[in-house]
């Protein structure tokens, strides 16, 4: 069966999608994705959308999701790549994605979640660029 | 007059070399020779009444009506004359002159063809008078659709144009907005802005509508469009120039600003900005 590989960076968890998403898939990932998480003890995970030329409600709602699981096992999810023209999509779809953190690239992603988890911890602020 | 009986085809036919002449002379001594040479008008000159006899001769005099399928001939002729004169810089009644001084030699010719009948003089007058203006005016028409479609073009060029989005330092970007901010608008803003953010790998994106003379329901929703957009795509938007009779009405008309940070001026935005991505601007 087809599966999304799941890759671990340090204490972040990177997640590529680049086939078409069905609902079969969406659920392995999700099972897959909260298994890890929990077994790491992922503080951050990374989705990266930037192959995806079509982004639906289906993957739209997918992608709220896993933000939610995964805010619940304590990490934060951050959606990286969009295209403009997946994001102007979805904002004529009105599906602005509420609740899920973007970011333009996966290291902008991980800077991302470096930042929010410093800030939990010490509340000192970010750190010097 | 019923159709056919007019006798404007065989004359057209048979003084037709004449004509041309008197015509050309006609239209040389008006026309601007610096935008147009003589061979070209000659050709021009020579189709045209070659045309307007054989249309005349299958019965297109009928009534006059040069939007019938017999004239369709006719009207392509002229549409292209005035498009390609539009296009050398002639004025509209410069381009109308084509037809209407055909008028001169040919009505010439039909007072010596009916030298002794003035009934028919008038009546053959009076018809050839509506046929020229019909054809004059149309050429004016066509003359003035070519101009509307140069505007066209140049309002979109214009929307192309006005949407500029300067990175203002490394990693924040602002788009200055001027003018009223309708959909097809707000389309080209939103993709320049996005093609932007992905080429400078822009964090903080400024939108100032200083320019924006106003601000109701549907431009505040096509800015929170633009400000979501940015945000899927991991940037944050600040608007500004905000003025206090904007802030008024925004809160009048009840519209919801809600996750996104509004400033009064650019320069707060700025400041906003540089604070976080982290940077300071310090004198001395």
């Amino acid at each position: 069966m087809e599966r999304i590989p799941i890759l671990k960076m340090g204490d972040c968890l990177l997640v590529t999608i680049q086939v078409d998403m069905h609902d079969r898939l969406a659920m392995t990932l999700q099972d897959d994705l909260t298994e890890r998480i929990a077994k790491h003890r992922a503080r951050g995970v990374l989705i990266d959308i930037s192959a995806l030329e079509v982004v639906d409600s289906f993957i739209g709602r997918m992608l709220g999701n896993i933000a939610a699981m995964a805010r619940v096992l304590d990490a934060k999810t951050v959606v990286v790549g969009m295209r403009p023209a997946v994001a102007i999509t979805l904002v004529e779809l009105a599906l602005s994605l509420p609740g899920v953190s973007t970011a333009l690239n996966v290291e902008k992603g991980i800077a991302l979640i470096r930042e929010t988890l410093e800030h939990r911890r010490g509340g000192s602020g970010r750190s010097p660029a | 007059m019923a159709p056919g009986t007019s006798r404007i085809p065989d004359i057209v036919g048979k003084h037709e070399g004449d004509l041309l002449t008197d015509w050309m002379r006609n239209q040389l001594a008006r026309i601007r020779r610096d935008l147009i040479d003589a061979d070209e008008l000659r050709e021009q000159s020579r189709r045209f009444l070659a045309l307007l006899r054989t249309t005349l001769q299958n019965g297109g005099s009928a009534d006059m009506d040069i939007t019938g399928p017999e004239w369709a001939e006719m009207r392509e002729l002229l549409a292209d004359v005035s498009r390609t004169r539009a296009r050398q810089g002639f004025t509209p009644s410069e381009t109308a002159t084509f037809v209407f001084s055909l008028k001169e030699p040919l009505f010439t010719t039909l007072r010596r063809e009916f030298a002794r009948d003035a009934d028919a003089l008038g009546t053959e007058t009076w018809t050839t008078t509506r046929l020229l203006d019909a054809l004059g005016l149309f050429t004016t028409e066509i003359y003035q659709k070519g101009r509307e479609e140069v505007i066209a073009r140049q309002q979109q060029e214009m929307l192309e144009l006005s949407t500029p989005v300067v990175e203002l330092w490394e990693g924040i970007l602002a788009l200055p907005l001027i003018g009223t901010l309708d959909s097809s608008r707000t389309q080209v803003v939103m993709e320049s802005l996005l093609e932007k953010i992905v080429s400078t790998g822009a964090g903080i994106a400024i939108i100032d509508i200083t320019g924006v003379p106003t601000v109701d329901t549907l431009v505040a929703q096509h800015l929170l469009k633009t400000v979501a957009a940015a945000r899927l795509m991991g940037a944050e938007c600040i608007i500004s120039g905000i003025r206090p009779q904007i802030a008024q009405t925004i809160v009048h008309l009840g519209v919801e600003l809600q996750g996104v940070v509004t400033k009064a001026s650019l320069s707060d935005a700025f400041a906003v900005a540089l604070d976080r991505t982290g940077l300071a601007i310090r004198s001395g």
